[in-house]
């Protein structure tokens, strides 16, 4: 039987999808890989200063990206610091204690904490910074005050990977322990919660890389386009994609727009070796997670 | 044991503590908008024009830009997308398909301010070139990127959504002699109906969510676009713009306004999807 006109057209249609969209991303990903790598190298991220002197803070990177990068490594240690333990705890309950209309109404919940933009969440770390300036005078937008916005971004993340790799663990496992007569908290801490910690992990990851590239928060929460290394937690600091959408809009000479990309590629090369490593970790939860609703 | 009953009331004040985020997030904005929703100036607002000159803040202009970029990304994305899936699960041979998704998979990583650093030096001068109008940041070039960033999404849930299909459906098809092609027009998609329309609306909430995107590429006009090739801008811009102004202006509270309206947009959203694969469990 000869294929109809639709089959035909459906089949060509499908492959034309799918290598347009390959040549668009081999088409982004090529152009950055072409104008960034040639000004790859210690000068991009250190300038003139030595490496050692930066990392000692003994002498100011003024020209290169050291401290958009330090900027973003303190904020995301700090967010995701701030995260895990409620998200793993929230997950745990969500898991092993809770159920039925419970269960289904914190879910729901949560679902919608993830589906809020993050610029509304940058706006509500704003607004919380200014309600706090009231009371406190030293609080601006800050260090912390974007820490602990980004933690909200990424509270789902890790709710739901906590959630979902302790739910997939197999009756078996689940039942042994309570036979030999441990109590539900044994169980968890003995047996459950180590034989999802792979999931978690990856979870953790994700959230590691959602905090690294998130642009719109941290907007709103305290990032600005030249501080240096931030001296507390009270203060603004400087961060990797912020760097990149300012030099996109203001650059002023071919040395920072080169920079720019320089910039571009080092977060891309990071979020790609976070998510290697995530998807190293556990492939089979990970599509649920990346559906980042 | 109290040990037990400790644990599990930490556990349960986790839980309150992160769900209490979602709701703190809206009560916050509401109480710093709330001039707005006297009189009725809420709705107001969202139908009149941005002039400050005259004293008009409304954000219709926003809410305008939002929708048309939105739209137009979906009609890039979503006929994209399906073809993709249906490539990945169906039509390509075993070991291209896995590639392709291993690909999908990688560029849902890859950071949105990335997809707009590219846009500004490749897109935008493209689009100008081509249509020869105005500076090239418009409605067209945010939307084509746009849908660059929403259709991974968009086709992770489709492929999941196709390849749910129950066992016996597909080994129906294969032992009545259908091609792949076939199996995929008569079965997978009238199967996946309600698995393709929560993707659509998923991804419908992260168009209108991203907000670096149409920052970079679309121009950040305050006036209603007429064509395309117009520059809008959206309501996330118009946020990350206006942040600076003073705070006790009505300018500074309409961006509470455009953020409840997002909040309540994506949220609704989020809650029909839920509908959804409520009548998705209780149909089989």
């Amino acid at each position: 039987m000869k294929p109809s006109a639709v089959e035909i057209f459906i089949k060509y249609f499908a492959w034309l999808c799918g290598l347009l969209l390959m040549s668009a991303s081999i088409l982004i990903i090529s152009y950055l890989l072409f104008k960034g790598v040639p000004g790859l190298g210690l000068s991009l991220i250190f300038g003139d200063t030595s490496p050692v002197d930066a990392f000692l803070l003994r002498r100011q990177v003024l020209t290169g990206l050291f401290p958009a990068m330090a900027g973003t490594c303190l904020l995301v240690l700090l967010a995701v610091g701030i995260a895990i333990p409620v998200g793993i705890a929230a997950g745990i309950y969500l898991a092993e204690y809770s159920s039925g209309d419970i269960k289904s109404f914190f879910s729901l919940i949560y679902d919608i904490l993830a589906g809020v933009p993050s610029i509304v969440i940058g706006l509500f770390g704003f607004s919380l910074a200014i309600s706090l300036h009231h009371y406190v005078r030293e609080i601006y937008p800050c260090l912390l005050i974007s820490a602990l916005a980004l933690a909200f971004l990424v509270l789902p993340y890790l709710i739901r990977t906590t959630q979902f790799s302790m739910e997939s663990i197999s009756p078996e496992i689940r039942l042994t322990a309570p036979a030999l007569g441990a109590t539900k908290l044994q169980n968890i801490a003995y047996v459950l919660f180590p034989r999802s910690l792979p999931g978690i992990a990856s979870g953790v990851i994700l959230a590691v890389g959602r905090c690294t590239e998130d642009t719109a928060v941290i907007m709103l929460t305290g990032v600005v386009a030249s501080a240096g290394i931030p001296g507390s937690l009270l203060s603004s600091y400087e961060a990797l994609p912020f760097y990149i959408y300012y030099i996109s809009s203001q650059y002023r000479d071919a040395y920072e727009l080169q920079t720019g990309y320089g910039a571009a590629l080092i977060l891309l090369i990071i979020c790609a070796c976070l998510f290697l490593a995530a998807f190293y970790l556990k492939n089979r939860l990970i599509n649920r997670m990346l559906y980042r609703q | 044991m109290k040990k037990e009953y400790f644990a599990e009331k930490g556990f349960l004040g986790a839980a309150i503590l992160s769900a209490s985020a979602t709701v703190l997030i809206l009560i916050f904005m509401i109480f710093l908008g709330f001039p707005l929703f006297r009189d009725g100036q809420f709705y107001t607002l969202l139908t009149t024009s941005w002039n400050p000159d005259k004293g008009l803040f409304g954000i219709y202009p926003m809410l305008a830009g939002t929708l048309s970029i939105v739209f137009l990304s979906l009609c890039w994305a979503f006929p994209l997308s399906l073809g993709a899936s249906a490539l990945i699960s169906v039509i390509a041979p075993p070991g291209f398909s896995k590639f392709c998704k291993k690909t999908v998979q990688m560029l849902t990583g890859v950071p949105t301010v990335i997809y707009g650093f590219v846009g500004v030096f490749l897109l935008v001068p493209f689009i100008r070139e081509m249509f020869e109008s105005g500076s090239g940041m418009s409605i067209l070039s945010a939307s084509l990127m746009l849908s660059m960033v929403i259709s991974p999404t968009m086709i992770l849930v489709f492929t999941d959504t196709f390849e749910s299909i129950p066992a016996s459906y597909s080994a129906a098809a294969d032992a009545l002699g259908a091609t792949p092609v076939q199996k995929f027009i008569y079965v997978i998609l009238p199967y996946s109906r309600r698995g393709i329309f929560s993707g659509l609306i998923l991804s419908v909430g992260r168009a209108m969510g991203d907000t670096l995107i149409a920052l970079m590429l679309a121009g950040n006009a305050v006036a209603a676009p007429g064509s395309i090739l117009d520059s809008a801008r959206t309501m996330t811009a118009h946020i990350a713009l206006v942040i600076a102004a003073d705070f006790d202006s009505i300018e500074f509270k309409t961006i509470f306004a455009a953020g409840i309206v997002l909040y309540l947009f994506t949220a609704s959203l989020i809650l029909l999807v839920r509908i959804i694969g409520r009548m998705d469990m209780n149909s089989r």
